[in-house]
């Protein structure tokens, strides 16, 4: 296993969680979330566990560390059955690809196409 | 009404009415038949393995794209078909393993010298209609065979359910402590009302902290709450993220397995471990079965949980369990499932969480295969609280079986993932939860709980019985958690700053890890230590026996240990409570009678002396008295000898007898066996035995002194007919026995004569 300190999303790193800061009043919600550079290191010892699919999984977490909690919740709602078209979807994954987000946008992609297929698109 | 009840059709009416059989009515009684069984029926999918509408397992993959799987083209895909070919099989495998034979297949899994990791190599490329024709193969025995190679982690773990009917903070807290303390290492919680569960979710947290570090919680609720409570480092883990083998119940169910596949990163993206949920019987329960059969559309299910990059799937019928059961072979479905699971590399959270049955030997026999084989969760919700209190629904095992599960450890020698503790304990650590609890919603402003509401709960079987809370007490702390957006860090804080520092550093220590991430790994749970145990930290390396998996010495003294377990030493401290000294004094060698009412009572060698109580619970001195004042009605005298040389009731009897001036004696032992017998007789023979010696009550004794008298004078006894019963009479009684019989030995003196006895009454 390599030996990186995980830091979180802060920045600051994971030994700095101690009761100490929590009583300085130091340490925020940023502090408690996971960065995603530790995603992709936990994607990579999924990959080696044998699991890829887990891995890209984990990958497609580490992107979505970025968005915020509203935004996450959105773009889930529209991947619901009936809720988008599917160019509504294509529409979404190139936004996706734009911010730097290209798994993401893949899955969303690749919905708008089996949606229209499948008879999930609104 | 029931067979045996109708009446036989007459022609004449003169015939007499249809009595029908006691043994049908008896059986009609039993609580098995509360229970529906459901004709196989394929088309409503009403049916175990291999519908006729199954398809034929197949795959036919053109440049590195599937365009062919199992009965379907490409063009005849459902939106879970495209996803499974698109992202769950390995297609550099595929064409090898689908052209395997199925029994050679089922061998492998079978086989222990076949490692686990050629098996996981080569179900990458199965398809779900390959998968279930191969399980459909496997008998029982086999299947758990496999379960026990296959499963990720190498040990074992439990979850429970901990939930309440009014979603009271503190009994959630105590609850939860009480959990850990018996080793569950995942609390599943849920509230009936919906917006209570920030505050529930909270208590949860801090209950499960309280015996040890490191247990997992969640708040089973709306996927959008669910996902927000975890955000907030509230909860650590999510598993009510449902799958379903059809496509018209996966719309029903509001989702897509695109949908699926970006929460369950959503939960990554937030160091959230998740699982996702299915189970055998949803499909039918909605309708939609297309009329495949129960393993097909799990196989489907699992299939695509590995292919949207879920970690573990919690299935084994869940709450279509009772569905699967009705069938033939249902239940052994059902424990495929859990297989299946294990072959694709992902965490197994067994099912064995809805009470499938009314009956208990139906509950216990579909749980028990998987108990032994083992899995990463045994349970995928015990009913840790009592049934009333499961708002998940009862599950197969609850609180008031906790006892047998934890027998059922030491009986099997099985790690079940449970310990026994102390009731001094649970209390003190219930007090500690609710206490804590208590002190952080003052603290933060959330509600304020009474003196006499904290006590109540501390003691609680359940929610019965507290007092009635206030309903808009949780519902005003879920409010403010919400709006004031408090997080895992103000919990910390202000367990911190009530006097509770190693709660806090424990609940800290929760948050630490979801930003470390590695509990995102297969099959992971943390140990009391917070150490990792995961598919890749623990993993599973069974390959025959004395490997995989083993107790440490002290985990199986653990086991061992159950509250009831008594030694001899034990036993005799309880029998020193019922000692009367200076009773029965011992005066010297003992004379033969020549008193024709002479009846010597023979006495065994440790009775007044180490043992005082007989397994009826009387006291050897009462048992004395009846058997005196029994004889003296038909006048004789009783004489009292200790028989030192033999723990045998046979030949105390016959020795008391050989001394009796009337040539009756009757032997007594310790624990209360007797008969009476006659010097002529051969020892093994005897006149009237009680020789159940737990059910011989006070009347039985006198009647014994009565018959021994009219022996002596030569008179027709009137026989007393022994006890019976339906109890389990050795299982209750044969530890004790055992004991009294080490104690009767050990008093034993074969080189002494009898020796006279005096009973200073």
């Amino acid at each position: 296993m390599e030996s990186v300190t995980p830091q979180a999303m802060s920045g600051r790193p994971i030994e700095e969680l101690t009761l100490a800061r929590v009583r300085a009043n130091e340490l925020t919600i940023d502090d408690i979330r996971i960065d995603p550079d530790t995603l992709l290191r936990q994607a990579e010892q999924a990959e080696r566990f044998g699991n890829g699919q887990l891995a890209e999984s984990l990958r497609r977490g580490a992107e979505m560390a970025m968005l915020g909690d509203e935004e996450l919740m959105e773009i889930y709602e529209a991947l619901r059955p009936g809720r988008s078209t599917a160019a509504r979807l294509r529409e979404m994954a190139e936004g996706l690809a734009v911010r730097g987000m290209p798994r993401c946008a893949e899955l969303v992609r690749e919905a708008a196409d089996v949606y229209s297929r499948c008879g999930l698109a609104r | 009404m029931s067979v045996s009840e109708q009446r036989s059709p007459s022609d004449d009416g003169a015939a007499p009415p249809f009595r029908g059989s006691g043994r049908f009515r008896m059986m009609d009684a039993q609580r098995v038949n509360l229970d529906g069984f459901s004709t196989e029926n394929p088309d409503l999918g009403l049916v175990a393995f291999d519908s006729p509408h199954d398809p034929e397992p197949g795959i036919l993959i053109r440049d590195g794209v599937v365009v062919e799987m199992d009965g379907r083209t490409v063009a005849e895909f459902d939106s879970i078909d495209h996803f499974i070919a698109r992202h769950g099989l390995d297609l550099t495998v595929a064409p090898e393993v689908m052209a395997m034979d199925d029994r050679e297949l089922a061998r492998l899994l079978v086989d222990a010298s076949v490692p686990r990791g050629e098996v996981v190599r080569l179900a990458a490329g199965m398809t779900p209609a390959k998968i279930a024709r191969v399980l459909a193969g496997l008998r029982p025995v086999e299947i758990q065979m496999a379960i026990m190679k296959m499963r990720v982690r190498r040990t074992p773990a439990n979850q429970a359910h901990v939930t309440n009917r009014m979603d009271d903070p503190l009994l959630i807290a105590a609850d939860a402590a009480t959990a850990v303390a018996f080793g569950f290492r995942e609390l599943e919680t849920t509230v009936p009302v919906l917006h209570d569960a920030p505050a529930v979710a909270m208590a949860l947290l801090i209950g499960s902290q309280v015996p040890a570090a490191g247990a997992l919680t969640q708040c089973a609720v709306e996927e959008a709450l669910e996902l927000k409570l975890g955000m907030r480092g509230l909860v650590s883990y999510a598993e009510t993220v449902s799958l379903y083998g059809t496509e018209r119940v996966f719309v029903d169910g509001d989702d897509t397995p695109w949908s699926k596949a970006f929460l369950v990163s959503g939960y990554a993206s937030r160091g959230i471990k998740m699982r996702v949920s299915s189970g055998a019987g949803s499909e039918v329960l909605m309708g939609y079965a297309e009329g495949r059969s129960m393993g097909y559309l799990e196989a489907r299910c699992v299939a695509l949980a590995r292919a949207i990059g879920a970690q573990g799937v919690q299935n084994g019928g869940i709450d279509g369990a009772s569905v699967a059961a009705s069938v033939p072979g249902g239940v052994r479905e059902l424990l495929s499932e859990n297989l299946m699971v294990m072959m694709r590399n992902l965490e197994s959270c067994s099912g064995n969480d809805t009470l499938m049955s009314e009956s208990d030997m139906r509950r216990t026999a579909r749980t028990l295969p998987l108990f032994l084989a083992g899995s990463d969760f045994v349970f995928s919700g015990f009913g840790s609280i009592p049934r009333y209190d499961n708002m998940f629904g009862p599950s197969n095992f609850n609180a008031d079986d906790l006892d047998d599960y934890l027998v059922l450890q030491r009986d099997w020698g099985v790690d079940g993932g449970l310990r026994s503790v102390d009731e001094q304990t649970v209390l003190a650590l219930r007090r500690k939860a609710a206490e804590a609890t208590r002190a952080v919603f003052r603290h933060l402003g959330l509600a304020d709980f009474g003196d006499e509401h904290l006590e109540s709960v501390v003691t609680a079987e359940g929610s019965k019985d507290l007092a009635e809370p206030d309903p808009l007490a949780v519902l005003h702390a879920s409010r403010v958690i919400q709006e004031t957006g408090l997080t895992g860090l103000d919990v910390v804080r202000a367990l911190d700053e009530c006097g509770f520092p190693d709660e806090a550093e424990r609940v800290l220590g929760m948050l630490r890890a979801r930003v470390g991430g590695d509990y995102l790994q297969t099959a992971a749970i943390f140990d009391e230590r917070m150490n990792v145990l995961s598919g890749l930290t623990d993993p599973n390396d069974y390959s025959g026996p004395g490997t995989g998996y083993a107790m440490s010495a002290e985990r199986r003294r653990e086991i061992d240990a159950v509250r009831q377990q008594r030694s001899v030493v034990d036993l005799v401290g309880e029998q020193d409570r019922h000692a009367l000294p200076y009773t029965l004094v011992e005066a010297g060698p003992a004379a033969a009678g020549d008193d024709p009412r002479d009846v010597v009572i023979g006495l065994s060698p440790a009775l007044g002396v180490g043992l005082h109580q007989t397994l009826s619970g009387l006291t050897v001195y009462d048992v004395l008295k009846e058997l005196a004042a029994g004889l003296e009605e038909e006048g004789c005298r009783a004489r009292l000898v200790r028989i030192c040389s033999t723990i045998d009731v046979g030949f105390i009897g016959l020795a008391a007898a050989r001394l009796a001036g009337s040539g009756i004696g009757i032997g007594l032992q310790a624990k209360g066996t007797a008969l009476i017998h006659r010097r002529d007789l051969a020892p093994l023979m005897n006149l009237e035995l009680f020789s159940v010696a737990p059910l011989v009550t006070r009347d039985m004794y006198r009647a014994m002194g009565i018959n021994a008298g009219r022996h002596a004078k030569g008179g027709t006894p009137d026989p007393v007919r022994n006890a019976y019963s339906e109890e389990a009479i050795t299982a209750r009684y044969h530890t004790r026995v055992v004991s009294m019989v080490a104690v009767e030995r050990a008093h034993c003196r074969p080189d002494l004569p009898p020796q006279e006895v005096r009973w200073n009454q």
